[in-house]
This record gives structure tokens, sequence and C-alpha cells, in this order.
């Protein structure tokens, strides 16, 4: 079995550590090998945040080797694109269409680029857009959107219905689960 | 049982299994959740506790394990810059219970102020060193150095990266050992007084058991294993760097290495006599390949190949290594960057805004703070290490002499904990020796930086519970601060802070000015949020100075007009207060 390489990136704040979770926590209950990897720090303060996550039968690295990522997960259409150049021709590009301006656009110094969209298709791979938001909204929580777009990226992963319901049963607090099943739904009927 | 871990979790699952009964630290990424770990899921088993530094820590673990307890001291790489002096001494007197040291070093510094490579601290110090390559690893080398803490009678480095504290994979758990027996308290001088009569003849005695070590790390020991494969070449490596080179080349012969120091030259000697030619890969520092180099051994220059700075990637091992080519996609150019910042509503927003005003010259240290930096803030000049912004402005304000000209005052920044840290003794420094300097202290009621810990003017200690608070403001004045010179003020009231400011600046005495307002994102704090009314905005742009993420220009009307993201802002009004218009309202 080739190892699956999935990068998660989006804004400190989005819950990307969590989606990465699931989706190791969906691993070892499949018996797979899985790493992960995350920089925190000051990335938490409204930074950029990258996550990696190999799934495989022996995996060493737990970083994503750069043109090898299988499926990309952007939290955030300009975090999606500043990794876009890492998903392997044919692989999958997921983003969330919200977007969430750096401080560097909000005060002015630099432009949110317009085009972000047209750019993120230019990639040769499939790109998926997902209203992230807006589905978390119609379950009651803005802040599922990060377990929206899990359930985007499980129509990808060869895991079983019964296999993500572990993932999300070890990855999400008991009072919150009914909540972020009901997003993740949402998420996986998106394509 | 099999659970997902990060290196640092299993860190602290492996000091349980090793039967460590004592756990002491200072926070810093990326080493801080091993204790939370600990104090979370192992408290009925191990005392832990935060320290106000990294100093402190080190020597109150030393003395748990003079009482008999294992005991397990983390910190950050530069954490070690302020323990290294009991640290050094340490390999001297040995230990009493096994003593392991974990330090997490930050190549690439991701959350860091230097990138020191801390294996030449082992080297330095004269112990031994562990690094493992994977969470499992870090959860069993654990027990190990325990045992070779205590058998040879020394203290244990076991150092981490980032890659590996925070890279998470699954860890199969043990049981725990018996922890050691609490007997009587010995008395022995001669091994714990290190007078120079009892200290000479120890250095001797380190150097023997260094030998030994390096036996052990050649002969027997189950942390350092070969792994033949293709003899052509043969790859020396540890930690992180491991998987990455075991990666780019499965097939290759690999000399893996969990105990560096003291560096077992007769194993190296044996492995690259069984291949055509060797290569180190490690991160940082050359820090194997100079000690193969010593032994004799012939190693192809392994810097020439992998950078002294910065992190290695799997894809530039392979590349580099093997040969493999590099993917060709360029990223999306000119795109914006997102730099971290201080949150909406963070209470250190309104101290730099008016600092800014004032232009005087920003002493800084280091937190959440050392973000006032950062454009459009910019008011802070000089961040150097923690406690360093009062004694680096006492030494610039001495040299500037007594001047009434504000862009030649100097103004100190510093946290809650930064003060605890090592601001105390700054300030000593500065009263005892006539200075005049305004100290800030953002008492901001947390450790907010490494994610949210307590300290010693929150009054809870690392498991919550709650512990006597050092009051900081008595505090103060007992070192000498004049009482009317101490001042605290409301961090979100911005005329109330310009205005103490300057009476503080005019004074021929040291001041100390502390906010009290608590950390907006670690206590979740939020109000009615502030709205910008669109007929009163002139378009200014004055309020997006203040760098709140929460702020931004609209120009999608027939003018600009600011704007305020409500599901961001905290209400915290320091905008608000900037405007000229009143324009911006609840
Ligand atoms: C010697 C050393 N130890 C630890 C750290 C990690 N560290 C960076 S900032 C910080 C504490 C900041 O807390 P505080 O001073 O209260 O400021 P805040 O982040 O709350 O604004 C720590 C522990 C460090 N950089 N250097
Ligand atoms: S975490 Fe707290 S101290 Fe740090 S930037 Fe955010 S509000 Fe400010
Ligand atoms: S009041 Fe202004 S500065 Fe404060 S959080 Fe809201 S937008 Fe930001």
């Amino acid at each position: 079995m080739k190892t699956t390489n999935i990068l998660l990136a989006g804004v400190g704040g989005q819950g990307v550590l969590l989606a990465s979770r699931i989706l190791s926590e969906a691993a070892l209950a499949a018996g797979l090998d899985i790493k992960q990897s995350e920089v925190h720090g000051m990335s938490q303060r409204g930074g950029s945040v990258m996550s990696h996550v190999r799934i495989g039968e022996e995996v060493h690295s737990p970083i994503v080797p750069e043109g090898e990522c299988d499926i990309l997960a952007g939290f955030e259409p300009l975090e999606g694109l500043r990794q876009a150049h890492a998903v392997k021709e044919g692989g999958v590009l997921l983003y969330s269409v919200d977007r969430i301006n750096p401080s560097t656009v909000s005060a002015g110094f630099a432009q949110y680029p317009e085009d972000v969209e047209e750019q993120l298709k230019s990639f040769k791979c499939r790109t998926v857009a997902v209203p992230a938001v807006q589905y978390a909204e119609q379950v009651g929580n803005r802040r599922s959107a990060n377990v929206v777009m899990v359930g985007v990226m499980s129509n990808f992963l060869e895991f079983s219905d019964d296999i993500w319901s572990q993932a999300l049963t070890a990855a999400i607090p008991a009072k919150l689960l009914a909540l972020n099943i009901a997003a993740f739904e949402l998420g996986r009927k998106h394509i | 049982m099999k659970q997902v871990l990060s290196g640092n979790e299993a860190i602290a699952r492996g000091a349980w299994e090793a039967g460590v009964s004592f756990a002491v630290a200072y926070p810093g990424t990326p080493s801080t959740e091993i204790l939370e770990t600990v104090a979370a899921s192992y408290k009925d088993d191990i005392y832990s506790q935060w320290s106000p530094n990294e100093k402190t820590a080190m020597e109150v673990g030393f003395g748990a394990s003079v009482a008999g307890a294992r005991t397990l001291v983390t910190m950050k790489h530069v954490g070690v810059n302020v323990a290294a002096d009991p640290l050094f001494t340490m390999a001297y007197t040995g230990v009493g219970g096994g003593l392991v040291l974990v330090c997490a070093d930050d190549p690439n510094l991701h959350s860091s102020q230097n990138e020191q490579d801390n294996r030449n601290y082992a080297k330095f110090v004269k112990m031994p060193l562990i690094e493992p390559s994977d969470s499992q690893e870090a959860k069993d080398f654990m027990a190990f150095a325990f045992d070779l803490s205590e058998k040879y009678d020394t203290p244990v480095m076991l150092r981490t990266t980032t890659r590996i504290s925070h890279s998470k994979s699954i860890v199969e758990f043990g049981d725990r050992r018996e922890p050691n027996k609490i007997g009587d308290l010995e008395r022995n001088a001669r091994k714990y007084t290190m007078l120079p009569g009892f200290a000479r003849p120890k250095h001797p005695i380190i150097e023997d058991k260094l030998k030994a070590i390096a036996k052990v790390g050649s002969e027997s020991c189950p942390l350092n294993r070969i792994e033949m494969g293709d003899t052509s070449v043969g790859i020396i490596t540890s930690g992180i760097s491991y998987q990455y080179a075991k990666e780019a080349m499965p097939k290759a012969s690999f000399l893996k290495l969990g105990l560096t120091y003291p560096f077992p030259a007769e194993l190296v000697k044996e492995f690259a006599s069984k291949v055509d030619k060797v290569i180190v890969v490690e991160e940082l520092d050359p820090f194997l390949e100079e000690q193969a180099t010593l032994a004799g051994i012939e190693v192809d220059n392994g810097k020439d190949l992998f950078p002294i700075c910065g992190e290695l990637d799997p894809v530039m091992v392979a590349n580099r290594l093997a040969g493999k080519a590099m993917n060709a996609v360029a990223p999306a150019p000119d795109l914006p960057i997102r730099p971290p910042v201080l949150c909406p509503g963070c209470s250190h927003r309104g101290v730099f805004t008016i600092l800014k005003k004032l232009k005087v010259f920003v002493a800084g240290d280091i937190g959440c703070y050392t973000l006032g930096a950062l454009p459009p803030l910019e008011s802070m000049h000089t961040c150097l290490c923690m406690g360093g912004s009062i004694t680096m402005a006492h030494g610039i304000a001495k040299v500037m002499g007594e001047t009434y000209d504000r862009k030649n005052k100097v103004v100190a920044i510093i946290g809650d904990s930064t003060f605890f840290h090592s601001g105390v003794t700054g300030l000593i420094d500065m009263i005892w020796n006539d200075g005049n300097a305004v100290v800030i202290i953002q008492d901001n009621r947390i450790t907010a930086m490494t994610g949210g810990q307590e300290n010693p003017g929150t009054g809870h200690d690392l498991s919550g519970i709650e512990s006597p608070q050092i009051d900081m403001e008595k505090l103060v004045v007992a070192l000498g601060v004049k009482p009317a010179n101490v001042r605290v003020v409301n961090s979100y009231n911005l005329k109330e802070v310009e205005d103490v400011m300057k009476e503080e600046l005019d004074k021929p005495s040291p001041s100390v000015v502390i906010t009290k307002e608590p950390c907006v994102l670690q206590f979740r704090i939020k109000e009615e949020p502030y709205r910008v009314d669109a007929d009163t905005c002139t378009g200014c742009k004055v309020c997006i100075k203040v760098g709140c993420i929460a702020l931004s220009i609209n120009d999608e009307g027939d003018e600009p007009k600011a704007e305020i993201a409500a599901e961001f802002c905290t209400g915290c009004s320091v905008c608000a207060q900037v405007c000229k218009f009143d324009a911006i309202v609840k």
C-alpha cells in the first residue's frame, strides 16, 4: 500500500489540529501506521498553520514531501493557494471558500489576491470548493467548519463509515459530538 | 494498548513507565506539553510543578533526585542556557534518584530566538545524550535514560527537536516500574558539596564514566543499531534525520544512533568498515561528523550536502542524498504573508499604541507582546532573551544620561511570567545602581505565548490548584521602587496609559507601570463588538494602525471606509479611542 499524503493548511484558531487528529484516529482505528506533524507556537496568533498527515503501512517522515501531496485541504483559500504547489499531478485540492484577511491585508500593506479561486484551479489537480462555514452554520456552530472539511476529505480516503464514527468519537468531546457528526455528514455528502 | 501520541505526550508516558515520581519544568515551545501531560494524565503517581525559570527548575529537580526520586526536568533549548550553571556541576556530583533532562531544540526557529544545537551541551557538560526519532522511541528511551542515569551516577540529556516533540505517531504502552523507595536523608558531603577539594577528584571519574558509556554505546546499547543493506553507502544518523534518510534510501545501510554521546567510536568504525563510504545525515551542527572525524573515521563531508542552518526536510534529503529530482511546480507568486499578530482585543495593544505615540525607545522582552515589534505597531526596539528588557534598558539609559528628549528615553516592557522568570534580578540591578527607566509589566495573568500556563503571579499552580500569589506591587516596592512610582493602569484606557507614562518618564528615579488586564484568548473574553458608523467614518485609516485583524478598510463603495468583523471583535475599545471622529461605536 502506498502512503497517502495529506496537508491541512489554514489560519491559527480554525481547528486545523483537531481535523488532523480525526484523520489520525481514523488511521489508527483502521490498523494503519500514521505520522502527523504540525508546528504550533507563534502560529496560534492568527498566523498561517500547517499540518501534515501521512497514512500507510509503514511511514517514516512525519513531513509530506513537497510535490507528493495527495490531498490538500485549504481551510482558507489563500492558505490553500500558498501550499497548492505541493499537490501532485492528479491529486485533490479542497478549499473552504471563506476568506480571512491576513493582518498584512487588513492593515493595508498588501492586497488579498482577487483571483485566488482562479489561481487555485490553475494547478494540475482536481479542485473542490467547499462552503464550509455555510454548512457549519447549518448545524448551528461556525466553528465546526473544520469538521465539514474532514467530511469532504473522507470521500478521498478509503475508510468505512464505522471507522469515521470511531475517529470522531475519539477526537471530539462527547457534548459536541452530535453536532460535529452532522457537520461531518454535510461535508461527506458535498461530493 | 496503542495510541497516537505526540513526542511530548510519549515522553510523559515514558517518564511514568520509568517510575518517575517528580517532574519539574519552565514552559517553552516545543517542550511545554510534556509537563502538561504529566499533570493531566499521571498526577496520582507523579508530583509535578512549574518553576519560575529553568535554573530553579533544574535545582528543584536536583533536590528531588538527591532525596532519591527519579526526576524529570524539561525545558526548551534556550532554557538550558539559563539552567547551565547547576547542570555543569551536576555532572560532578552525580545523582541520587535518576535524573533526566529533556530539552527540546527548535531548528528553523519556529518559535524561538535562536537555533542553537543543544547536543553540544552534552559534550560540554560531559553527560550522556539520547536522541529519539519518533514517539515510540521517545517513550521507550526514557526508561533507558533513567537506568543509565542511576547506573553511571550522572544526569542524562534526552534531546528532541520540534519535529519529534510535535509530531504524532503510534505508541504501544508498557507498565510502570516501581518508583524508588524513599528512605531517610543521607548525608554525603563528598558527593554533593562541591568544594574544590571534593570536586577535583570527580573530574577524572567523569572522564572514566564517559569511556565506559561509550563502550556501552558501541557494544551493547539497544538504542544504537546497524541496519545493513546495500553496502555502497552507509548512512550514520539520529533523531528526525533518520526518518528522512530512511525514506529517501530505504535500501541503504544505516547506523542509527540513539545514544549519541559519548560517541560510540568503535561501533562507528565497525560500520564504516562494512560499507564503501560513510555519510552523516544530521540537522544543525556537524556534531556526529566532527566526532567521527576526530576518531579517525573517514566520512564524506555531510555539511557539503546538508545545511548547518535550518531544518532538513524529506525532499531535500531525498534530493541531495539519493539524487531524486526535486518537484518542479513553483509556488503561487507574491502572496501576502500571514504573520502571527496580537489577538483582537489583546491587552498589549493599547500600551504599544501609546508607546508608538510617545516615540520612546522600547527595550523589549519575550512573550506575545514581542509582536509589538512588527508593523503597524513597530514599537519594540530590542528583544534578546528572557528578562533582558529591564537590564538592557538600564544599560542604555546609563549611557544616554539625563535627557528630556523622549526619543532618547528608554522604556522596558516585560510580561508577568518573564518578570518572575528573570526580570526581578534585573530590576534589583537598576534600583541598586541608581538607574532610571520606566519598566512596564504587562501582567495579563498568564504565560500566554506558550499556550497559557500559570506563573507565580496567577494564584494557581501547574495543576490549577490555588496557590500563594506573589504580589507584584508589593514586591517592586520592597525592592526599592518608590511607592509613588508604582502605577497600576488600565491597559484599555489609552488616555490613562499616556498620562501615567508621561508622568513617570519625567521622574528622575525608576518607575514600574503595571497593567492587569487578562489575556483575552486564554480567558475567552468577548464583549459586545464595536461597529463602524459608515456615515461618520472619513476613511482616514488611523484605526488600522492599532493592528487588529478585526479591522479592515472596505474599498468597495465610493469612498474607503473602515469595517469591523463582528465575529473577531472582542469589544476592547482601543480602535474607538484612536478614532478622531467617533465613528467607531457599539
Ligand atoms: C529561556 C527561555 N525560556 C522559555 C522561553 C519560552 N517563552 C517564550 S515567551 C514565554 C513566556 C511569556 O509569558 P509572559 O511574559 O507572561 O508574556 P505573555 O506571552 O503572556 O504576553 C516563554 C516561556 C524562552 N523564549 N526562553
Ligand atoms: S494570546 Fe493573549 S497575550 Fe497573546 S496575543 Fe492573544 S490576547 Fe494577547
Ligand atoms: S474594539 Fe477595535 S481594536 Fe478592539 S477588538 Fe474590536 S476591532 Fe479590534
